[in-house]
C-alpha cells in the first residue's frame, strides 16, 4: 500500500476530524468579537478539542488562515504562536467595520488498482497531485474529496457586511443576521449553501462553550426551511459553534460502494451571544 | 397648573395628552463589599417598548478627566453604547455628568430633555443602565404608557451594580 503524504497534517487532521466528529471539534475562538478604539487588537485561537473551547487536545494548524476585512479584501492571518494544544495569533483591526477569519482544507482521497493489477491502492493529498499519483490504465478509481471551512467574525466599533460575502466555494453559512450582533432572546436567522445554492431542509447544530461547567451538552438541532433559512431565538450569552456537515450523516472513513466519486465538506462558526 | 392651561390655549393642534413633563428619577448606587471600588458610569435613556434608543437622558462618567479621556469606558455602558452612545459627541452638554458615589441618587429631566410630549402613545421604559470598572454591569428598565396617566410614581429594583430605581412623572 502506497500512501502519497503531500498535503500537510493539518489536512489529514481535519479530515479525520470531519470523520469522527463526535470526538474532537476544530474551532478558531476571538477572545472578544467586539472591540473599540482606533487601535483594536483581537486575540484568536485555534485548537481541536474534546470539550467545547476547551484546550485539551492539539493545536489548530493555521497555515493559510485568511483575514478578510471590512472592504472584503483578503490577506494571510498573522503567523501564529503554536503551542502543543493551542495556537493563538493577534489580531489587528485596522480599519472600522467586520473582519471574517476563515481557514479552509481540502484533501482528496483516492483508491485505485493499477492496470492489471489486484492490490488496492491508495492516494491522500491535494487536488493538484492526484491526476499525477494515479498512474494511466489504473482501474476501479474511486475518490472522495473533503472541504472543511472553519470561520469566525470579529468587529472593530461599527459592525459592517463587506467581509461577510460567502465564496460560494463548499459549505458556507450566510450570516443574514450581523454575526457579531446577535443578543440573547433576540431572533438571529441564518442561511446554509452549497457552492453558493442554498441548502433547504438542512440540519445543522448550535452548541454553546463551557460543557464541563454546565454537565449537559445543549447541542440544539436546527435545520433550514425550504429557503434555506432559519430563524432561531438566541439562547443564553456565551460563546457557541455552528456546525453543520454535508452530507449530514456519513459513514466513517471512505465508502468502498456507492458512487466513484464523493464530496464531503463540513462547515463551523465560533459565534458569540451577547448579553443585552 | 396655571402653566399648562397656558400651554393647552396656546397649543391648540396638540392633543390633549401632548404635554410635557417632568421626569424625576432615583436611583440607588449600592455599597458592595469588594476589593477594587470605582464608581460605576450611568447612562439613563427612555426607549419605546420595541427597544430602538428614543431619547438620552444622561451619561454619567469621569468627566473630569483630562482631555475627555473619561470618555474612552463609556464603551463599557454596552447596551447605552449600541444604542446610542457611540453616536454621541461626548462631552454632551445637558446629559454629560460627573460619576456619583454609593447611596440615593436624584436627577431631574425637563420637559425640554426629556421630549415625550412628542413621542406617539405606547408602551415606554426608562432605562438606567451601570458598568463599574473591574466590575460588572446592570440595566434597569421602568416602563411606562404614553399618554400619560397623570401624575405618577413607578419602581423597578436591580440585583448588584443598581438598587430601587424610581421614576416620578409630574405632567
Amino acid at each position: 500500500m502506497t500512501i502519497h503524504i503531500r498535503t500537510t497534517l493539518l489536512a489529514l487532521a481535519l479530515a479525520t476530524v470531519s470523520l469522527h466528529a463526535a470526538a474532537h471539534r476544530p474551532w478558531l475562538l476571538p477572545q472578544q468579537t467586539n472591540v473599540e478604539g482606533k487601535e483594536s487588537w483581537v486575540t484568536i485561537d485555534g485548537a481541536i478539542s474534546e470539550g467545547l473551547f476547551d484546550i485539551d487536545h492539539q493545536a489548530l494548524k493555521l497555515d493559510g488562515a485568511i483575514v478578510t476585512d471590512p472592504d472584503g479584501a483578503n490577506s494571510s492571518a498573522p503567523t501564529p504562536v503554536m503551542g502543543k494544544q493551542r495556537s493563538s495569533f493577534d489580531l489587528k483591526l485596522t480599519k472600522t467595520g467586520t473582519y471574517k477569519v476563515s481557514l479552509v482544507n481540502s484533501a482528496v482521497m483516492a483508491s485505485y488498482k493499477e492496470a492489471g493489477g489486484t492490490e488496492v491502492k491508495r492516494f491522500r493529498g491535494l487536488e493538484a497531485d492526484l491526476a499525477k499519483a494515479i498512474p494511466a490504465g489504473a482501474t476501479g478509481v474511486r475518490t472522495m474529496r473533503t472541504m472543511n471551512r472553519l470561520e469566525t467574525f470579529v468587529t472593530a466599533n461599527r459592525a459592517s457586511t463587506g467581509a461577510l460575502k460567502p465564496s460560494g466555494v463548499g459549505l458556507e453559512m450566510v450570516p443574514v443576521t450581523h454575526p457579531t450582533d446577535m443578543r440573547s432572546g433576540e431572533t438571529a436567522t441564518w442561511r446554509f449553501q452549497l457552492d453558493g445554492k442554498p441548502l433547504p431542509n438542512f440540519a445543522f447544530s448550535l452548541t454553546p462553550g463551557g460543557v464541563r461547567y454546565r454537565g449537559v451538552l445543549g447541542e440544539q438541532r436546527l435545520a433550514t426551511d425550504a429557503k434555506g433559512e432559519t430563524s432561531v431565538k438566541l439562547p443564553a450569552p456565551g460563546m457557541y459553534w455552528l456546525h453543520a456537515t454535508y452530507p449530514a450523516s456519513m459513514e466513517k472513513g471512505m465508502p468502498e460502494t456507492g458512487p466513484a466519486d464523493i464530496r464531503r465538506f463540513s462547515y463551523a462558526a465560533t459565534l458569540e451571544i451577547l448579553p443585552e | 397648573m396655571k402653566l399648562h392651561h397656558t400651554l393647552a390655549l396656546s397649543l391648540p393642534m396638540l392633543s390633549s395628552w401632548a404635554v410635557g413633563a417632568e421626569l424625576a428619577v432615583k436611583f440607588e448606587i449600592p455599597q458592595l463589599n469588594v476589593a477594587e471600588y470605582h464608581r460605576p458610569y450611568v447612562a439613563l435613556w427612555l426607549e419605546s417598548a420595541s427597544k430602538p434608543a428614543v431619547t438620552s437622558l444622561a451619561v454619567l462618567y469621569d468627566v473630569k478627566k483630562k482631555d475627555n479621556a473619561g470618555t474612552k469606558w463609556v464603551k463599557d455602558l454596552r447596551t447605552f453604547w449600541r444604542k446610542s452612545g457611540r453616536d454621541m459627541a461626548l462631552p454632551m452638554d445637558g446629559v454629560s455628568g460627573a460619576t456619583r458615589a454609593t447611596g440615593e441618587q436624584k436627577m431631574s429631566f425637563g420637559p425640554a430633555l426629556n421630549q415625550i410630549d412628542k413621542l406617539p402613545a405606547g408602551d415606554y421604559q426608562l432605562v438606567i443602565e451601570a458598568a463599574r470598572e473591574a466590575g460588572g454591569r446592570e440595566l434597569v428598565r421602568v416602563p411606562f404608557k404614553l399618554p400619560l396617566a397623570g401624575k405618577q410614581t413607578l419602581t423597578a429594583k436591580g440585583k448588584e451594580e443598581l438598587g430601587a430605581v424610581t421614576l416620578q412623572i409630574n405632567p
